[in-house]
């Protein structure tokens, strides 16, 4: 196995890990602010990915197809929040149950509106052929998508850290209570963090879409890997779930070639080991 | 709370039952009323695409014919196994202690229809099998029970592809399959017939179904430089593999040597055709064979729903077929399940959208194995897809069992990651 074994699955870990943050990053943010576990949040990434592609269907553009993707799913995230959810922060199992019942709805309502194919989604024109370097071939895309993933998380690194909202949203997340008390608007934090979650999620569906396509049941595929995300970077740390993502991603990509038989074992080693000897995750809080 | 749900559900069962028993048969002459049939198919959870295209192909037959075979009204009834093998399971007891259905067919995936046999079995349940292909509920678990109606066993086509893939000089090559029973059937198959040629697999990878990201199995069969590539791939996972393995740039590099649902039509529909076209894969059906009725049937499928029928939809749409014409034959005594159950393997489609077919007497077709390439439609057909594919070579009359003695065979083990059918 040469140097291009190694290169290839390290971008290739990459891209899948930057694809992973898209969902993670609200997944964490979501939790660290409300205490509302979103089991919705692959829901939100299938239901964008799905909005896109019958966008780009009717000849529109890949990227103004994905926006919309995300803004519609961040549309009815908003809904669904103001709905039903913003009553039962800080109250985790209700909103537990809560987010499943959503994402088995919006399962069941994507099957019956596009059907059970799997359905592919082909990246942009512009980005749709490989690189070639040596006797390594990389997709355009993936790396685009890198890229992409970086940016994202660079906004949202800048808007926590130099915006009001950021101030706001992290002292929230420090102690709620106090912010409230100093007559912080904590709720409308609530909303922003919620549909921004939403939106990036949806956003991510179409980005991501030329790696894992479109197909029922993706959403519960995706889950775990997120889920594993969080856990490993820290419940409601930004920090830890960019790092997480691309650590899971690298693992993900290595031990499948290294060792394709213990596949989903390799995902979860970290997890165990997270959870063993350092539970509140890599930048988590201390529980 | 669920212990008394149980035991209201037990008690009602145990009463049912008796009351079953004291009331009295009904005469001959009475009316029999409708044959009733459970359709056990995924219609939600991650096979559903399948599930429709089974449904689709089933009631497109009856609608044809005007729902009655035998005099009597087929009452069809669809359950939904929701992808799962323990709910197949619940509504294939559902179907038959409380909605008395006589005949079961489907489910879909090997591990519902390995979960519902013995069940079936047990109850003396007819269960017709047209795509689930599990080699074993035709080999060492067959039974007079069920029946591999207008299906296949899952290494029947890929012993094809090992003789195949040594004639045309490929001599050390790769296999990626998912890592279950049908995948290791499928690779087995072709491993087990191409090393006997005197072909070396140099590396078997299995893959977990439902894998979004392919690149690191595809680099390391990359890094094994094999001289071809034998892969096996369902639905999503298909999908998958076949972007990534062009935008990895080795669709031009190592040729592919597909199983039947790698390029089934329900996955290449949505794929770009410079991804998919060019493939060669090894099925029992072709929806681009060049056969009037093969032609006739993928033509009244696209009227109907819009696309070129899957080996799903036509296996199920054959099966009403060969079922319809079994009990045609009995005049609609389906009652006696031994006569019926004859009436259905003494059935041989000199025709079919497959091709012919005849039963083996373990229950499995023998059948046309299709050696196929993936190119653009042409014709009507362009009007409901863009790719499809053709026949470039047709195997006749394969049997499950090959070429071997059908004894010697079945001394073997199933095949399993352990066992492939070399000497590693």
């Amino acid at each position: 196995m040469g140097i291009q074994f190694y290169v290839q699955n390290a971008l290739g870990g990459l891209a899948y890990g930057s694809l992973l943050f898209l969902i993670a990053s609200g997944l964490t943010l979501i939790f660290g602010l409300m205490r509302i576990i979103n089991l919705a949040q692959t829901a939100f990434y299938l239901l964008g990915a799905y909005i896109g592609l019958s966008l780009v269907g009717q000849g529109w553009n890949f990227w103004l197809a994905g926006l919309a993707g995300g803004v519609l799913t961040m549309a009815l995230g908003l809904a669904v929040y103001s709905a039903f959810l913003h009553r039962y922060h800080a109250d985790p199992l209700t909103s537990l149950l809560l987010t499943l019942g959503f994402a088995l709805i919006l399962d069941d309502g994507i099957l019956a509106r596009w059907g059970g194919d799997p359905h592919a989604i082909a990246p942009p024109a512009m980005l749709g052929g490989s690189i070639t370097v040596g006797s390594l071939v990389f997709p355009q895309y993936w790396l685009a998508l890198i890229g992409i993933s970086f940016l994202i998380a660079a906004i949202m690194f800048l808007s926590l850290q130099r915006t009001m909202l950021g101030v706001i949203i992290r002292a929230s997340v420090d102690d709620e209570e106090m912010a409230r008390g100093l007559g912080v608007d904590v709720n409308r934090a609530f909303y922003i963090v919620f549909a921004a979650g939403a939106l990036i999620a949806g956003l991510g569906g179409m980005l991501g879409g030329p790696i894992t396509s479109a197909y029922p049941g993706l959403d519960g595929e995706l889950l775990p890997l997120a889920f594993a995300v969080v856990i490993v970077g820290g419940m409601g740390s930004l920090t830890g779930a960019f790092v997480g993502s691309l650590l899971i991603g690298l693992v993900n990509a290595f031990g499948k070639a290294m060792f394709p038989e213990l596949s989903y074992f390799t995902i979860f080693v970290p997890v165990a080991l997270i959870m063993a000897f350092r539970p509140q995750g890599l930048f988590g809080r201390k529980l | 709370m669920r212990t008394s749900t149980t035991a209201k559900t037990a008690a009602l069962a145990v009463a049912l039952a008796t009351l079953a028993l004291v009331t009295p048969a009904p005469s001959r002459s009475a009316d029999p009323g409708p044959i009733k049939v459970a359709l056990l198919a995924p219609t939600s959870g991650s096979a559903a695409a399948a599930g429709h295209d089974m449904v689709a192909g089933w009631e497109l037959f009856w609608k044809e014919h005007g729902g009655k075979a035998g005099g009597r009204t087929i009452q069809t009834t669809v359950y939904d196994t929701a992808s799962n093998a323990a709910h197949a399971l619940d509504q294939a007891r559902h179907a038959v202690e409380q909605d008395g259905a006589q005949v079961v067919v489907g489910p879909y995936l090997a591990n519902e229809g390995l979960a519902v046999a013995p069940y079936t079995v047990a109850h003396r349940i007819p269960l017709f099998l047209p795509t689930v292909s599990a080699d074993d509920l035709s080999q060492r678990q067959a039974s007079a029970f069920i029946i591999k109606v207008a299906g296949w066993s899952s290494s029947l086509p890929t012993h094809v592809a090992g003789v195949w893939a040594y004639e045309q000089g490929y001599r050390k090559v790769a296999t990626l399959a998912n890592s279950y029973a049908f995948g290791y059937e499928n690779a087995g198959g072709f491993a087990q017939t191409f090393s006997e040629k005197g072909g070396k697999i140099i590396d078997q990878v299995w893959a977990p179904l439902g894998t979004a990201d392919y690149s690191p199995y595809i680099s390391k069969i990359q890094a094994d430089k094999p001289d071809a590539l034998f892969v096996e791939m369902v639905g999503a996972d298909a999908v998958h593999f076949l972007q990534q393995w062009s935008s990895l740039g080795l669709k031009s590099k190592i040729p592919l040597i597909a199983n039947e649902t790698t390029t089934d039509q329900s996955n290449i529909r949505s794929i770009a055709p410079e991804i998919v076209e060019g493939i060669t894969s090894f099925g029992h059906f072709a929806e681009g064979r060049d056969a009037a009725p093969t032609r006739a049937f993928i033509d009244k499928y696209g009227k109907a729903e819009g696309v070129l029928p899957s080996y799903m939809a036509t296996s199920f749409y054959t099966a009403a077929q060969w079922i319809g014409q079994a009990i045609d034959k009995i005049h609609g005594n389906t009652g006696d399940a031994g006569m019926f159950l004859g009436a259905v393997r003494q059935i041989k489609l000199a025709e079919s959208a497959f091709g012919p077919m005849v039963l083996d007497q373990y229950g499995a077709p023998v059948e046309n194995v299709y050696v196929r390439k993936v190119v653009a439609t042409s014709g009507d057909a362009a009007k409901y897809a863009k790719t499809w594919n053709v026949v470039i070579k047709t195997y006749p009359h394969v049997s499950q069992f090959w070429t071997y003695k059908v004894a010697d065979y079945l001394k073997q083990p199933v095949y399993s990651p352990s066992f492939q059918g070399y000497t590693k």
